[in-house]
């Protein structure tokens, strides 16, 4: 199908306006962008600049207002099953077990999972960190590791495309850090993908191709930065001078529209 | 009895090893059910003093022992007689009204339309007081089982629903994107997500239910019966048999405690994640 060709994702003069109770609420305008196959983007903005409303407008789950959105080439007209989300908080169902809530989306969708769908659940989670602890309920596991699931659940379907809303945020920064290069070695082992929202400026030049910024709403993008740093990327590259001067650039163009 | 047990078994283990004594206490505190015991029996002394000191009617309250009696007032089969008739009107009011309640739930949940249209309908069926349609209801449905069981439903209806309905709205949203991303199938939505997390406020409304189902069938059996626990309390009293009334009361009190600690268990068993623990 020339899949190979064509952008994952591309924002072509997409507006949303939600209509509330109190008026119409303007959250994007204008927005262009294009993410290319197997590109791992991260994308900054102050809060509800409409972050999230662009990974729902990427997902399906909301139509735009005005513009297109296009997913492999073809308009998004419908939730799109070869997509997988990651949520700011883990939102696991309570009464499955660790290794459940990694199977679920297989077993809402079809139905029914096999021994094979558990094997490779537990493989993901044995990945995550989380072996021996398949059969935890997430009550029964830290914030860091149901958000571990919650990730997990998103691989399980192994999709092309990964939507991440500041999956990070609920983690202390050593943990942070940790999964974020946990995610990058998943990523580079089996390419996908990536939309990553954070609102970590650091976060987002270490894991990312390229850094996105939105403006304050109405959201449009401001700012479109490649991150030329060499991969794999570690703990070492934190260090790195070239990664400096990034941030700075970015908080300085994020603090003067604060400002 | 118990009491003096434990007092004595205490303080004879002398003054010096205090600290032995407050472990005992601790260890017997921790016991469950213990310490409830020991409430109801001081409570149960005191009654039975109070009465014998105060030389109180029976009429007005007669004393634990002479409740005693009053179970001995007619033979053991009857008692099971009365006892089935108010549990089979309050058990199968009870069903009916779950089998109804959690599909309007669901109904209620699917449909704005529907919801606008019962919610109201819904209000003023919990806004009237049963007690005062009753014979209306009986008069309208004659002398069986029938009437019993439909005002049973009509007081442990409303909290099913609207608990059930609280609960199926309380999903979180994620989860809903998360069945819409995957284009599953709407009924699954309904039993793999919004159901199982509507069950900790299900059963909620299912305790309360059970106790107000015993209601139900004992405010039936005062407008019109001839068997049940509620008719043998009100016979009783017209006969002024204060302590057999009291008997029937006591009866009473232990099926509607059983049949709570009965819907807490299966909410143990089948659900104990279901059940709020100190973490959360
Ligand atoms: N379904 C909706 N209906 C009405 N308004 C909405 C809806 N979804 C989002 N909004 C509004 O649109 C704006 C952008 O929301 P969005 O959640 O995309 O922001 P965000 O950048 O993700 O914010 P945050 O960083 O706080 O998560 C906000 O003002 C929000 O209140
Ligand atoms: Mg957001």
């Amino acid at each position: 199908m020339g899949k190979a060709a064509q952008s994952a994702i591309r924002f072509s003069n997409v507006g949303q306006v939600f209509r509330t109770q109190s008026g119409t609420l303007e959250a994007l305008r204008g927005v262009d962008l294009t993410i290319e196959r197997h590109e791992f983007v991260a994308v900054l903005g102050p809060s509800g600049c409409g972050k999230s409303t662009l990974l729902r407008l990427t997902a399906g789950l909301l139509t735009p207002t005005s513009g297109k959105v296009e997913v492999f080439g073809l308009s998004v007209a419908e939730p799109r099953d070869d997509i997988g989300i990651v949520f700011q908080k883990p939102t696991l169902l309570p009464w499955a077990s660790a290794e459940d809530n990694v199977v679920f989306p297989l077993r809402h969708k079809a139905g029914r999972v096999n021994a094979g769908d558990r094997e490779k659940a537990r493989q993901i989670l044995a990945r995550m960190g989380l072996a021996g602890f398949e059969k935890r309920l997430p009550s029964e596991l830290s914030g860091g590791m149901q958000q571990r699931v919650g990730i997990a659940r998103a691989l399980f379907m192994d999709p092309d495309i990964l939507l991440m809303d500041e999956p990070f945020s609920a983690l202390d920064a050593l943990t942070r850090d940790e999964m974020g290069f946990e995610l990058l070695h998943i990523w580079e082992a089996r390419p996908k993908t990536v939309m990553f929202i954070t609102h970590s400026i650091s976060e987002a030049v270490l894991l990312a191709d390229r850094v996105l910024v939105m403006s304050e709403r109405p959201g449009r993008i401001i700012e479109n930065l490649t991150i030329d740093l060499p991969r794999p990327r570690g703990f070492e590259t934190t260090n790195n001078k070239v990664m400096h001067d990034y941030v700075s650039h970015l908080r300085s163009l994020l603090l003067k529209r604060a400002a | 009895m118990t009491m003096s047990h434990i007092s004595g078994a205490s303080s004879s283990s002398a003054p010096p090893e205090q600290r032995d004594r407050r472990q005992v206490m601790v260890r017997l505190a921790r016991a469950p059910g213990l310490l409830p015991l020991v409430t109801l029996v001081s409570i149960l002394i005191v009654w039975e003093v109070s009465c014998q000191v105060f030389a109180i009617p029976s009429f007005v309250l007669p004393s634990p022992t002479r409740i005693l009696g009053g179970f001995g007032a007619i033979p053991f089969p009857r008692w099971l007689d009365h006892i089935w008739s108010t549990l089979r009107v309050a058990l199968i009011g009870y069903v009916v009204s779950i089998v109804i309640a959690i599909p309007t739930a669901v109904m209620l949940t699917r449909s704005e339309m529907l919801s606008r249209a019962l919610y109201p309908i819904l209000v003023v069926i919990q806004a009237t007081p049963v007690v005062a349609v009753a014979p209306v209801i009986i008069v309208a449905l004659g002398s069986g089982d029938l009437p019993r069981v439909v005002i049973t439903f009509l007081i442990t209806f409303f909290p099913l629903v609207v608990s059930t309905t609280t609960g199926l709205l309380a999903t979180p949203p994620e989860l809903i994107e998360l069945s819409r991303s995957l284009r599953a199938p709407a009924i699954r939505e309904m039993t793999q997500i919004r159901l199982p997390f509507a069950i900790p406020y299900v059963f909620s409304a299912l305790k309360i239910s059970i106790t107000l189902a015993v209601i139900g069938a004992v405010v039936a059996e005062f407008v019109a019966a001839d068997k049940g626990i509620g008719y043998y309390i009100q016979f009783s009293t017209s006969m002024f048999q204060v302590q057999q009334a009291w008997a029937g009361l006591v009866v009473l009190v232990a099926i509607s405690l059983a049949l709570f600690q009965l819907v807490a268990a299966a909410q143990r068993i089948w659900f104990p994640w279901s059940i709020p623990s100190e973490r959360s």
